[in-house]
C-alpha cells in the first residue's frame, strides 16, 4: 500500500464520517446506524458542555486517584544503562488499569443519553471489572461477555465483576475470546438496541467510540506532558505503549503526535511467533479489512476469513487494532513491533525484582521493547512507558507458565 | 440500473397476486455438493428467488443458527470463490430463479470488490445484502454493483425512523428487507398485524417490493405476513432444519436434502394461501 503524505497534523482525525485516512468508518447493521448517530450527537453535546468536563474531572480525581504519578524508575534506569525511564503508573488507578479512564467518561455520556442497561465485552476482565465498577457507581444493571476461555484463564476479574453485580456471559463462539465476546455484545445490542448503551473498552468499534475512547484516554498523555515538564523540564524523547486494541497506547500518545522529536512505538503482541497464526501483530503481520464496525489491520486469512489469535496476555489477544493506529502505521508516525510471550514473562519477572512492581502481562510487552532500546539510548535520554495495569489477575497465568502449581 | 431478474420475479408475481417466497440457504454447509443439490431443488419446491450466504467467521447479526451454519460451511474449505462457483453451477440449470448474495463486507473487500463484482455478474449473481455496509458506505459496493447491474438490498429495520428511512431507500435496489424485529437472525417471531403496518408505511415512501425476514419459522406465520407483505424470508427455521437431519459428525445424510426441500413445499403453500 503506498504511503499516504506526511498531513500537517496527525492529531485532527476522524474526519465527520470517521475516517482515519483510509481507517476507521461506521460498518454495522442498519439497526445499529440510528444509535450510532445518536452516540455521535450525544458526544459532540457533551464536548461543548464544560460540567460534563467538570463532572469527569471530579471522578477522575476523586474516584480513579488521578493524576497517577509519573515515576522515575531509578533500579531499572542503572540496570539497564541507558536512557532514563520513566512509568506512567496508571496501574494504580481504582480497579487497577487504565480502563477506568474510558468508562467513567462513557458512563457520564450513557447518564445523559438516558440510557437504562449497560454492555460491554471483555478479554483479560480489565475492562469488564472497569464497566461493572462505574455501574454499580451509578446504578445501572450490566452485563459483560466474556469469551469461556477467558473466563477460565482470569477466574479472579470473573468473580470481581460478579462481586460489583455484573452479569457475566460466558461465549462458546469461536475460540471464546475476546473478538468473540465483542460479536456477542454486537448481538445483544442490536436486539435491545432502545435502551442498551454499549460500552467498548478500547479504542476500536465504529465510529464515533474510536475518537471518544481515544480523548477519555488522552488523561495519560497530557498529564505525561504536563509531569515531565516538572520533572525534567522538558518533553520525552520516546514514548512506549503496549497495543491491544490500543486504547492504553492511543491515550499516551495523542498529546505527543504532533511533537516531532519524539519517537513514538506500540508493542503488539507476537505471541509465539509471527510464522504462524498464535500471535497477536494485526500491525506488523495483518492487512486492512473490516471487522467489528471499522476498517483496521487484521489477522485473516486468503479468504478474509479472522483469526483467533494468541497472546499470554488475555488483554492482547485481539486479531484487529483501532483504526488510528492503522493510520499511525501507514504514515510512519508510530513505529509498531511485536514482543513474544517469552520476552514478556521475562520482563515481568524483571520489574517484580528490580522496581517491586508487579505489571500485568500487557504493559510487561512494552516493558521487553524499553528493555531492548534503552541501553541503546544516550543517559540523557528519556523513556516513558505507560504502566497501564498491575499484574495480580496474571499471578496465576504466569505461575503456570513458569511451572509453579499455584 | 437495468431490470434484473428479482424485478421480473416479482412483477410476474404481483400479476399472479402472491408475495414471494425467499428462501436463505448458507453456501457450503453442510459441504458444497449438499448445499448445490438443495439450490438446484429449492425453485421446484416453491422458492421464487434464493438468498445464498457467504459464510464469514465474525457473523455479528446472526443468530446460533445461522452461525453454526457458517461455522460447518468454512470447517468444509467453502470459500468466497467456491461460493462464486456454486451460484455458476446453479446458474446452468436454472436461468430465471434470482440468485442474491447475503453476507459480510471483509471477505469481499478482501477479494477486491472489482474482482467480485466481475466474478458475481459473470457466474448470474443478482444482489447482494451486505450486512455491515449502512448507506453511509455506499461508495464501497453500492454503487460500484449497482453499476454493473447487481442489485444492493437495503435492510430497514424498526429502529429505522422517518427522518431515516429516505437515507435507507436512496440507492436501494430489487427490493426492500424489512427486518420484522430488533435483533440477530432467528430471533422472536414477529406480530404480523405491526409488520403490515411497517411494510405499508415502508411502501408508501418507494415503489420497490418490501419482503419481511427475521422470525418466520412455520407455513401459517409465512401465510400470516405474507398477507401484508411482497415476500416472506425463511432463514434460520431452513437452517435449523438442515442442522437437524446431519449425523454426529455434522454430515449431511440421506434426509438433509428432503427434509429441507420438504419444509420449503409447505412454506410455498403458506404463502400460496396469502395471495388467496
Amino acid at each position: 500500500m503506498n504511503k499516504p503524505a506526511t498531513p500537517n497534523s496527525f492529531r485532527t482525525g476522524p474526519d465527520e464520517n470517521g475516517h482515519f485516512g483510509i481507517f476507521g468508518g461506521r460498518y454495522v447493521a442498519e439497526t445499529l446506524m440510528p444509535n450510532i448517530l445518536e452516540l455521535e450527537q450525544a458526544y459532540k453535546d457533551a464536548k461543548a458542555d464544560p460540567e460534563f468536563a467538570a463532572e469527569l474531572a471530579h471522578l477522575n480525581k476523586h474516584y480513579t486517584g488521578r493524576p497517577s504519578p509519573l515515576y522515575f524508575a531509578e533500579r531499572m534506569t542503572e540496570h539497564l544503562g541507558g536512557a532514563k525511564i520513566y512509568f506512567k503508573r496508571d496501574e494504580l488507578n481504582h480497579t487497577g488499569s487504565h480502563k477506568i479512564n474510558n468508562c467513567l467518561g462513557q458512563i457520564l455520556l450513557a447518564k445523559r443519553m438516558g440510557k437504562k442497561r449497560i454492555i460491554a465485552e471483555t478479554g483479560a476482565g480489565q475492562h469488564g471489572v472497569a464497566s461493572a465498577t462505574v455501574a454499580a457507581r451509578f446504578g445501572f444493571p450490566c452485563v459483560v461477555y466474556m469469551g469461556k476461555t477467558d473466563v477460565e484463564r482470569q477466574s479472579p476479574n470473573v468473580f470481581r465483576m460478579k462481586l460489583l453485580g455484573a452479569d457475566i456471559v460466558p461465549v462458546t463462539a469461536g475460540a471464546g475470546t475476546l473478538k468473540d465476546a465483542m460479536n456477542e455484545a454486537l448481538r445483544d445490542w442490536v436486539t435491545n438496541v432502545e435502551d442498551t448503551y454499549y460500552l467498548i473498552g478500547t479504542a476500536a468499534g465504529p465510529h464515533p467510540y474510536p475518537e471518544l475512547v481515544r480523548d477519555f484516554q488522552s488523561v495519560i498523555g497530557n498529564e505525561t506532558r504536563e509531569q515531565l515538564m516538572e520533572a525534567e523540564g522538558r518533553a520525552p524523547d520516546m514514548l512506549v505503549a503496549a497495543v491491544g486494541g490500543g486504547s492504553n497506547a492511543i491515550g499516551l500518545f495523542h498529546p505527543f503526535l504532533d511533537d516531532k522529536d519524539v519517537q513514538i512505538v506500540g508493542v503488539e503482541a507476537g505471541g509465539l511467533g509471527l510464522k504462524g497464526k498464535e500471535h497477536c501483530a494485526s500491525l506488523t503481520a495483518g492487512r486492512p479489512g473490516v471487522l467489528h464496525g471499522n476498517r483496521t489491520y487484521l489477522l485473516q486469512d486468503d479468504d478474509g476469513q479472522i483469526f483467533e489469535g494468541h497472546s499470554i496476555s488475555a488483554g492482547l489477544d485481539y486479531p484487529g487494532i483501532g483504526p488510528e493506529h492503522s493510520y499511525l502505521k501507514e504514515t510512519g508516525r508510530v513505529e509498531y513491533v511485536p514482543i513474544m510471550d517469552n520476552e514478556a514473562l521475562e520482563a515481568f519477572q524483571l520489574l517484580c525484582r528490580i522496581e517491586g512492581i508487579i505489571p500485568a502481562l500487557e504493559p510487561s510487552h512494552a516493558l521487553a521493547e524499553v528493555v531492548k532500546r534503552a541501553p541503546k539510548m544516550g543517559k540523557d535520554q528519556i523513556i516513558v512507558m505507560n504502566l497501564c495495569g498491575r499484574g495480580d489477575k496474571d499471578v496465576f497465568t504466569v505461575g503456570k507458565a513458569l511451572g509453579f502449581n499455584l | 440500473m437495468k431490470k434484473t431478474r428479482i424485478d421480473t420475479r416479482f412483477a410476474e408475481l404481483k400479476e399472479k397476486g402472491r408475495p414471494a417466497l425467499v428462501t436463505f440457504v448458507m453456501a457450503g454447509d453442510p459441504d458444497y455438493q449438499t448445499s448445490l443439490d438443495i439450490i438446484s431443488g429449492l425453485p421446484a419446491a416453491g422458492a421464487d428467488l434464493i438468498e445464498v450466504g457467504m459464510p464469514f467467521s465474525d457473523p455479528m447479526a446472526d443468530g446460533p443458527a445461522i452461525q453454526k451454519a457458517g461455522q460447518r460451511a468454512l470447517a468444509n474449505g467453502q470459500t468466497l470463490k467456491k461460493t462464486l462457483k456454486l451460484v455458476g453451477e446453479f446458474r446452468k440449470v436454472d436461468k430465471t430463479t434470482p440468485i442474491v448474495l447475503m453476507g459480510y463486507y471483509n471477505p469481499i473487500y478482501n477479494m477486491g470488490v472489482e474482482v467480485f463484482i466481475k466474478k458475481a455478474k459473470s457466474v448470474g449473481v443478482d444482489g447482494l445484502i451486505i450486512v455491515d455496509l449502512p448507506p453511509e458506505a455506499d461508495d464501497e459496493l453500492c454503487l460500484p454493483a449497482m453499476e454493473a447491474d447487481i442489485s444492493f438490498i437495503r435492510l430497514t429495520t424498526p429502529t429505522t425512523d422517518d427522518k431515516r428511512l429516505p437515507t435507507v431507500l436512496n440507492n436501494t435496489s430489487g427490493f426492500v428487507y424489512y427486518v420484522s424485529i430488533t435483533g440477530i437472525t432467528g430471533a422472536a417471531a414477529p406480530d404480523p398485524k405491526k409488520v403490515a403496518a411497517s411494510v405499508a408505511h415502508i411502501k408508501a415512501k418507494t415503489d420497490l417490493p418490501v419482503a419481511v425476514g427475521f422470525g418466520v419459522r412455520t407455513a401459517e406465520q409465512a401465510e400470516a405476513i405474507g398477507r401484508g407483505a411482497d415476500g416472506v424470508v425463511v432463514g434460520s427455521a431452513i437452517v435449523s432444519v438442515l442442522e437437524a437431519s446431519l449425523n454426529k459428525k455434522g454430515e449431511a445424510t440421506a434426509k438433509t436434502v428432503k427434509n429441507v426441500l420438504k419444509l420449503v413445499k409447505e412454506l410455498a403453500k403458506g404463502v400460496a394461501k396469502a395471495g388467496s
